[in-house]
């Protein structure tokens, strides 16, 4: 599994621009990179439709990102990181990671999941679903209601756009 | 373990972004961050050696599928990302047209 650290270091890297990057619109564009590493990530992991689904919700929020950067005024960074937060933030992340490893010892290793479910799903989901696809049916079939609730926050959240946007354009 | 180490690493980026940077926008990227590690960290969970994607063929019949459960709610977790993502987009251009800044700490000082 070289090529997914190689691709998740380029995601560290990319994250790393996309927050230090004085100018916005460059710093975007780094966060696009990031989600298409995340995607080629999701296609090495043998997750196809997660990999499309990625691409296509990366290139929306990004026109969403462009939308809101372009054209304004670049506020000068008067905040400069100083040596006393660098170093809390060091610690932080040096407890962060000592007691998430702590935790990850639990789990099981990488490339050996438990599937308690998913075994089953995978043994009865052709019968009872008649879909080939193992995502879509426990999407669609064994956890509708799930996607049922996944439509009701999209729908929310769409209502919740228009409405802060509503409101500037009757003022304007 | 390694690459579940990574991924942690990710996240702290963009855990720091939200917390230390001024600019909203900045805010939005490093959350953005955030949910792509928690997207990678599930993903990772369900892998398995040699796994193959979890669609059945007609044709011959493979074993080793990695963990579809995971694949499901992480798709769902990736469309919300997008709906949250543009309502925060939205509320910082209604802010950026009311204080004409994106910088907390000049937003903070116009009020009322």
């Amino acid at each position: 599994m070289i090529e997914v650290h190689v691709i998740l270091v380029l995601m560290i890297i990319g994250a790393i621009a996309a927050i230090e990057i004085e100018d916005m619109l460059s710093s975007v564009i780094a966060m696009g990179a990031v989600g298409i590493g995340l995607s080629l990530q999701f296609l090495l992991l043998r997750a196809p439709d997660l990999a499309i689904t990625q691409l296509v919700v990366e290139i929306l929020s990004l026109i969403i990102l462009i939308k809101a950067t372009v054209g304004a005024k670049m506020p000068e960074e008067k905040f400069k990181a100083r040596i006393g937060y660098l170093i809390f933030a060091l610690l932080f992340a040096a407890a962060f990671l000592f007691f998430s490893e702590q935790a990850l010892r639990e789990l099981p290793g990488f490339g050996s999941p438990l599937m308690k479910m998913g075994s089953e799903y995978l043994a009865e989901g052709l019968k009872k679903t008649g879909a080939a696809n193992m995502v879509s049916a426990i999407i669609l079939d064994f956890r509708g209601y799930d996607t049922l609730g996944e439509a009701t926050v999209l729908f929310t959240s769409v209502i919740g756009v228009l409405a802060v946007l509503r409101i500037m354009r009757k003022r304007a | 373990m390694s690459l579940y180490i990574l991924c942690f690493i990710l996240f702290l980026l963009g855990f720091y972004c939200l917390l230390v940077k001024q600019n909203l926008i900045k805010k939005i990227i490093g959350f953005g961050i955030m949910e792509y590690a928690i997207n990678l960290f599930f993903i990772l969970l369900g892998y398995r050696w040699e796994g193959e994607a979890p669609i059945l063929d007609k044709h011959q019949v493979i074993v080793n599928f990695v963990d579809p459960l995971p694949q499901a709610m992480i798709l769902t977790s990736i469309v919300i990302g997008l709906g949250v993502t543009a309502l925060m987009v939205a509320i910082v251009i209604r802010i950026y047209e009311k204080h004409k800044s994106f910088d907390i700490n000049e937003i903070r000082k116009l009020r009322g």
